[in-house]
Order: structure tokens, then C-alpha cells, then sequence
């Protein structure tokens, strides 16, 4: 990690506010091409990763941003309080049945969970984990959910893509063994570069 | 219904013993119908593609009577899937209909099974989603801050709490009150609801907000902390005070029902 270039991205990633999305990199650095914005992000990656250091610069949410390494958080949270209370079984049951089956409405997650979901869905909205998409075009037009920003953001997500599939969660108790993956339907804006697009993976 | 649970469960301790053992550990647990199934699946070791729906129905149908014993609510989601289990019970003892073609004639579980099995996908689906390092538990940014009042106030509007959240934030305080303070048998200066009113309104004359960390911050005694918390809730009742909070789990807020009214007057 010499290169000036990725020095000025340290920059910005370092002042940003919130992540900061490779788009907006190229956009702020108009000057310089987008292949080598990128290979510096992957320079700067590998940097901060291999000096093993209290924080990492990770992609979530579709952007960049540093973050500390998980196994300091009980030093950290002695001087910084934390937001995030536990969640409870049925709003992690819920909040994985919207994020695998998005868009969904409430009678369908409920046919899947066997009970109301009211209680649940209206708290993951209002910790702005779950979005409403908008209406079903059937018979009593019934709202439908989908998950949020924030929902990637906290859960340290690159993008719905990098959710562990239902396959590779069944896998985990059952023997390894190569199978075609269901992937998500992605919003086509939403998609952004893969580490594959990145050059020299 | 879940603290009642713990409640009740105290109570009838003795009468219970056997019940105990068996099932109340769990009573906690069960996050609806589809879960309590699982769990008895599971017990039984029963494959889940070919369960024994009489056993099943039998303890499962134990645990709803439990319930009631325990004088809890029975929801009616455990109703529905009680149900459930007996339709597919008397359907598999009645003879199958010869008139109809027979590869037409489903096995009746068959419907409860994928349901079983995509419940148990969610479930395990919510435990990984659960274990991740969540950013603001285990992960951290920089600007890791309290989210500050004019970030509550910003574009999408203050969240207005829930009595859940508030009481939440009550446990929070009790919580950070020393357990071994000594009572004071002085003639203390105790507190009334209504001093404490007061008390709050003159400090929202002074500043628009409060936040409630801070009304309780210098005498840490456990009555103070009960009786604000009465004040605030029977204020909020009169409807002199607006409480809302920060995002997620930030702190909570309080402003003046009334100045928050005639700013709006005045805007127009």
C-alpha cells in the first residue's frame, strides 16, 4: 500500500460519514480511472487485513468502510454503549424468512411461522431493518416487506448476494457436498462489483 | 405471556414437579406452534418426513393443557395447529375413497411436513443471520456515537416509543443502582408523584428536551428512579409530554407536548 492513490482513499473512507460506495470514490476522483480506484480499494484491503491491526476496512452495504475487528468488542463496549440490544428468536426467524423470501407479505410469513407476525414485522420496521416495497396487486392489496440498508449495514453485509444461502445453512450440520445454489433476486441497482469484477483476483 | 409464564410457574412449583421437568423449562422458548412441533419431533426422535402425528398429537396437545393450567392466554395459533394435527389424525384413520383414484390421495401429513421443513430452514437461517457480528454489538465505526437529537429529528421524524422501549430503559437504571445501598432511616425527603411532575415540567420550561438518562442521573436512589418513572408515565397520559427515541435503541427522549404544538402554529 504505497501508492498515492490509495492513500487519498484511505482519506475519504477515513473522514466518511458512512460507507462510501465505490461509485462515489470514482465520482469524487474523476481524475483517476476507475480500474486503478479499484485496485488500490483491493490494495487497501489486503493492507489493513494483513497488518492484523484493531480495525479493518470491510465493504457492506455496497460500500467501503472501517470497522473493528469483532474480537475487541468487549473492550470497546466498555467506553462506548451499545445500541443493539439481543434480538429475540422470533424477530431473527422473521427478519430471516423477509430477507431470503423478499418481497413478502405478512400472511406469508406468518403461513410460515405459524403465528402473528404483527408485533414483529412492526418493530423491524421501526428499528428500520425492514422496508415496506409496496403493495401486492391481489385482493385486499396487502402491504409487502423487503429488507433494508441499515438490515446490511448492521448485519456487516456486502450486499443480499453474501447471505449465506439455505443450502450452504443446511450444509452446516449435514456432509458437504456440491449442489446448484438458489440465488437471490437482486435489484438491478443494487448490484454492485463483486470482488471478481476486481482485477488480479 | 412469557413473564407470566415465570410467574405461575413459581407458584404452582410443588404441584408441578413432574410437569416441571418435563416441559416448563421450554415454556419460554416456544416461539409459536410451528416451534413447539419441532421441539417434539425432536424429542421423539422422530424423522421429521414421517413423524408419528398420534404421538404428536397427544403431547402436543398435553403442552395446550399445560398451558392452560398454568392459567396462560393459549393463543390461538396453538389452537389452529391442535386442529390441524386432528384433521390429518382422523383423515389417516378414515378408510380412502375408492371411487377416487388413489395417486391422487395425498399422504395427509404431507402439507404439515414441508411446512415443518421450511419453518426449520428459517429457524436455523435466523440463527446464522443472528450470530454474525452485528455493527454496534460486536462491530464498531468510527463515529460510533449516540445518535444525537437532531439525527432523531431528521428527515424521517421521531420515532415515537413504544411503553416497551421506555420500560426497557427503565430496567436499564434500576439496573446501574448499586444493589447493597443501606436504607436510610432519616426522616428522608420523599418523593410524590407530583413533586416529581413538577418537577419535570419546570425543567422542560427551562430546555425544549430531556432526555432520561438524564433525569435521574445525580441521586441514583431506587425510589427517585420509580417515581419519575410514574411521573413520566402520568404524563405522558395527560398528554403533556411527547417521548420518542433515537434510532434503534438510542436514548429516549422527552419534549413538551405543548410547545411542540404551538411551534406548528406558528409555522403557519
Amino acid at each position: 500500500m504505497n501508492s498515492e492513490l490509495a492513500s487519498i482513499i484511505e482519506s475519504l473512507i477515513f473522514t466518511a460519514e458512512s460507507a462510501l460506495s465505490t461509485d462515489r470514490i470514482c465520482e469524487l476522483l474523476n481524475e483517476f480511472d476507475r480500474e486503478d480506484i479499484k485496485a488500490a480499494l483491493k490494495d487497501t484491503v489486503a493492507y489493513y487485513h494483513g497488518r492484523g491491526g484493531g480495525f479493518e476496512l470491510v465493504e457492506v452495504a455496497g460500500g467501503w468502510q472501517f470497522r473493528t475487528r469483532p474480537a475487541f468488542h468487549s473492550y470497546i463496549t466498555r467506553h462506548i454503549k451499545t445500541r443493539i440490544a439481543k434480538f429475540s428468536q422470533s424477530a431473527l426467524e422473521t427478519l430471516a424468512i423477509v430477507a431470503y423470501r423478499q418481497p413478502i407479505t405478512r400472511a406469508e410469513v406468518e403461513h410460515l411461522r405459524g403465528v402473528d407476525c404483527g408485533g414483529v414485522l412492526k418493530s423491524l420496521l421501526e428499528k428500520h431493518l425492514v422496508r415496506i416495497l409496496g403493495k401486492k396487486d391481489i385482493p385486499g392489496r396487502p402491504l409487502i416487506y423487503g429488507t433494508s440498508k441499515e438490515f446490511l449495514e448492521i448485519f456487516g453485509l456486502k450486499d443480499l448476494k453474501s447471505l449465506p444461502t439455505l443450502r450452504e445453512i443446511q450444509a452446516l450440520d449435514a456432509v458437504p457436498q456440491y449442489e446448484r445454489q438458489e440465488e437471490l433476486q437482486l435489484e438491478p441497482e443494487k448490484a454492485i462489483p463483486t470482488e471478481s469484477d476486481l482485477p488480479f483476483v | 405471556m412469557k413473564a407470566e409464564a415465570h410467574g405461575h410457574r413459581d407458584e404452582h412449583l410443588p404441584l408441578l414437579d413432574g410437569f416441571h421437568e418435563q416441559y416448563s423449562v421450554h415454556l419460554d422458548k416456544f416461539d409459536g406452534p410451528m416451534d413447539l412441533l419441532l421441539h417434539l419431533i425432536k424429542k421423539n426422535e422422530l424423522d421429521i418426513c414421517d413423524i408419528s402425528i398420534a404421538v404428536i398429537t397427544r403431547q402436543y396437545l398435553e403442552f395446550i393443557k399445560l398451558m392452560k393450567d398454568l392459567n396462560l392466554e393459549v393463543a390461538g395459533d396453538f389452537l389452529v395447529m391442535a386442529a390441524t394435527l386432528l384433521l390429518i389424525k382422523s383423515r389417516q384413520l378414515l378408510p380412502l375413497d375408492e371411487q377416487e383414484e388413489p395417486e391422487l390421495e395425498e399422504d395427509p401429513r404431507a402439507e404439515l411436513v414441508r411446512r415443518l421443513l421450511e419453518y426449520q430452514q428459517y429457524k436455523e437461517a435466523g440463527m446464522v443471520i443472528g450470530a454474525r457480528a452485528l455493527l454496534g454489538r460486536e462491530v464498531f465505526v468510527r463515529n460510533a456515537s449516540e445518535p444525537v437529537l437532531a439525527a432523531a429529528q431528521s428527515a424521517e421524524g421521531p420515532l415515537e416509543v413504544s411503553l416497551f422501549e421506555l420500560v426497557e430503559a427503565f430496567r436499564v437504571l434500576l439496573q446501574r443502582i448499586p444493589l447493597e445501598s443501606f436504607h436510610d432511616v432519616a426522616p428522608g425527603d420523599s418523593l410524590s408523584i407530583a413533586d416529581c411532575i413538577n418537577e419535570i415540567l419546570s425543567l422542560l420550561q427551562e430546555q425544549d428536551t430531556i432526555q432520561f438518562d438524564d433525569l435521574v442521573r445525580e441521586e441514583c436512589t431506587r425510589e427517585r428512579i420509580i417515581v419519575t418513572f410514574l411521573a413520566l408515565l402520568e404524563l405522558s397520559r395527560l398528554k403533556l409530554i411527547r417521548i420518542f427515541q433515537g434510532n434503534g435503541h438510542g436514548s429516549i427522549w422527552f419534549v413538551p407536548a405543548v410547545a411542540a404544538d404551538s411551534s406548528e402554529v406558528d409555522l403557519t
